[in-house]
């Protein structure tokens, strides 16, 4: 079985649907003749032609309002954003247009497509190539969201989201790209939008996490000491719809809950999950639900490794639970 | 120091070309350019009762708004041409993506007046489930699509709608409308652009009523027409006087073969007026000065112009006017009837279409909702 990086797993993906689904179509800023800023798209454009895999002028809202007119006349765009800290331009087009299209025509008008982004810190790339933008559109009825941490989820999601009759932000944690490798089964495959999944299982604290924080988390786990309190790590992997049922029936086997998310702490998706929570499962719950997140700032540069959570302060907070 | 305006090699950006035309607001016409644009008169009475569907229609309705019986209206009184004008210049095949004044185009398009009436009272009835305000129809057996209430978000649409078509080789084109306050807006810049650079084919049309609610023409843009935007990025444009439902459907139609042709996207500025207020929810008497309004209403009015032409001609004798406003005013009564007394949506209608299916967080929400209406029927 081949090992491949997620970049590699996500080029798989693209290239395995677009040969099997013509309309499939992918387009962006920098993704054909280059192959994308991160190769994420190279070779595509060889491989289908100018046609199939555009590169379009430097504008967001263009890139996300023309997939939606190429979704609505029934092509299934796959558009890329750069970096999610440049999708703002394209905010009122992916909220406003793309979430409400099928809901605000009675189902005239679906706008099934794929908005590919890259995003989360810790690269170097200070206020505005490391941003988390995820709960701004988990705020917007109508998307799904959906965060691989691994060059087989990465494949397996992908693979289902280009499937699936519902716009998708799909959020490739960048940090990790090229670092997270591992065996990618050749040819197809999916792996079901809305399952969570139980990485590490555990009794004595649930740990959830999504993105490049698992990766965090696991280092807290296996290196920080942190193994000791029997976690059980569970990779959301899909936001929107929420896996509550793996959530739940973790936190009432464990009765504590550590949340990892690398965005600003407030209203970040942590936020979300704490509430569902304390709603559902506050009799099981044996100590305060503990996050662990950014901070309240614009992300900085020289500081990120202390922004973002650590395996130390991962630790630490498992550890807080698990004695509380 | 330099006057303004003299830098040498600047060419400045002053010239207004004229708007077409082939009926004069007074009425008059050229007969030997008006026969060479070959339309037929059963064409020509079609237009006329698009314009005049329109007319009534909104007279209706804004009537029953008055009457607190509907929320929201909002007119295209005295665009009348220019909304079927350009329709009549479409195949069904083609899309169109509307903005607000543009009903009168999917009516033309055959949305059943019934369906747009049911979208206005937003009841059972109504194709899109009550989901919007009063004047957002749309059908994909038209071809109408949707809009929402922002500005120019559905340019970028039309564009993305021609590239598909382009990429599967359908001969379609695709009609983008607009109002001139949509031209300042970020996505009508964008789609310009990108519509020029895959030379997709679609029809810009921009509905210049010289208002966006309180803001006049010469507050939205230094531009001296609108036209002059789409050229800046390699778009040619047209500019008609869309008053003159001929000229609006003559240059739409030969704008709509250039796309189809592989020629990429072309720009038509309808010059026309908002004689009426932006919405009900609107009174331009304090922020405008109506005196040119009523100039506009009463001597420029397009159907008034267009009836005109039609008695001149002979293809429209009394008789046959007073019987297509009784039959239109008897068919807008009756389905203003029927969907009057419709009830809303069911319920469950709240959580559909959001997503193809719905999810079970929202199913639970849809639940804690339905659990606190005893007294409602549920289904």
């Amino acid at each position: 079985m081949p090992v491949y990086n997620i970049i590699q797993a996500v080029n798989d993906a693209l290239r395995i649907e677009m040969r099997k689904n013509g309309n499939i179509v992918v387009l962006g800023e920098d993704v054909g003749n280059f192959g994308g800023v991160f190769r994420a798209t190279s070779g595509l454009q060889e491989e289908f032609g100018k046609e199939r895999v555009m590169d379009t002028p430097l504008a967001e809202a263009g890139i996300i309002g023309s997939a939606i007119g190429m979704a609505l006349y029934g092509l299934r765009p796959v558009a890329e954003i750069q970096f999610s800290d440049f999708i703002f331009p394209a905010f009122d087009q992916i909220v406003n247009e793309l979430a409400k299209f099928r809901y605000r025509s009675g189902g005239e008008y679906p706008a099934p497509m794929v908005i590919r982004t890259p995003y989360g810190g810790g690269i170097r790339g200070g206020h505005y190539h490391s941003q988390s933008p995820e709960a701004y559109f988990a705020h917007t009825p109508g998307l799904k969201i959906v965060i691989p941490s691994s060059p087989y989820d990465a494949k397996g999601l992908l693979l289902s989201a280009m499937r699936e009759e519902d716009p998708i932000l799909f959020m490739e944690p960048k940090r990790i790209y090229r670092a997270a490798r591992g065996e990618v089964p050749e040819g197809e495959y999916t792996i079901p939008i809305g399952q969570a999944k139980v990485v590490r299982p555990g009794k004595g604290v649930t740990v959830l996490c999504y993105g490049a924080m698992l990766h965090t988390v696991l280092e807290a786990v296996e290196k920080q000491g942190a193994g000791e309190f029997d976690p059980e790590v569970i990779d959301l992997r899909t936001l929107v719809p929420l896996d509550t049922d793996t959530i739940l029936e973790s936190v009432r086997k464990t009765g504590r809950v550590v949340i990892v998310y690398e965005a600003p702490k407030t209203c970040g998706f942590g936020a979300e999950l704490s509430a569902i929570i304390a709603e559902k499962a506050l009799l099981h719950l044996e100590a305060p639900i503990a996050r662990v997140a950014g901070l309240d700032t614009p992300f900085p540069y020289t500081l990120e490794m202390e922004y973002l959570p650590s395996p130390e302060r991962v630790a630490k907070a498992i550890a807080e639970t698990a004695r509380f | 120091m330099r006057s303004v305006g003299s830098i040498e090699g600047c060419v400045p950006p002053t010239e207004r070309f004229t708007p077409q035309q082939y009926i004069a607001p007074d009425g008059s016409f050229d007969p030997t350019k008006v026969a060479a644009l070959g339309i037929p008169r059963e064409q020509l009475l079609k237009l006329y009762r698009g314009m005049l569907l329109i007319r009534i229609i909104d007279e209706r309705m804004l009537t029953l708004q008055r009457q607190g019986r509907i929320s929201f209206y909002g007119e295209a009184r005295g665009q009348e041409a220019a909304v079927v004008g350009t329709a009549a210049a479409f195949g069904p095949s083609d899309y169109v993506l509307p903005a607000l004044r543009e009903a009168g185009v999917a009516l033309y398009r055959g949305l059943p007046l019934q369906s747009y009436i049911a979208q206005i009272y937003g009841n059972s009835n109504d194709l899109t489930k009550g989901r919007q305000m009063p004047c957002h129809p749309g059908n994909r057996a038209s071809r109408y699509v949707t809009m929402s209430s922002c500005i120019a978000t559905q340019l970028p649409h039309a564009v993305g709608i021609a590239m598909a078509a382009k990429i599967k080789h359908d001969p379609i084109v695709v009609a983008g409308y607009m109002g001139d306050g949509a031209t300042s807006e970020g996505d009508f810049h964008v789609a310009l652009n990108f519509a020029a650079v895959f030379r997709a084919p679609v029809v810009f049309i921009c509905q210049n009523n010289q208002w966006a609610i309180s803001t006049p023409v010469t507050g939205q843009t230094a531009s001296p027409t609108m036209a002059h935007k789409a050229m800046g990025y390699g778009i040619p444009a047209l500019r008609v006087d869309g008053n003159d439902v001929l000229a609006c459907y003559a240059a739409t139609k030969e704008a709509a073969a250039y796309a189809r042709a592989g020629g990429g996207p072309i720009f038509v500025e309808a010059l026309t007026y908002r004689v009426s207020a932006h919405s009900t929810s609107d009174d331009p008497s304090r922020y405008r000065d109506e005196s040119v309004t009523a100039v506009w209403k009463n001597e420029r009015d397009p159907l008034a112009r267009f009836r005109h032409f039609l008695r001149v001609i002979g293809a429209l004798s009394e008789g046959v006017d007073a019987a297509l406003h009784e039959a239109i005013e008897a068919e807008i009564k009756s389905a203003v009837v029927t969907e009057e007394a419709a009830g809303p949506p069911l319920l469950q209608t709240l959580i559909e279409d959001v997503f193809a299916k719905p999810t079970a967080a929202l199913r639970e929400q849809l639940a804690e909702v339905a659990a606190a209406l005893p007294s409602r029927p549920q289904h």
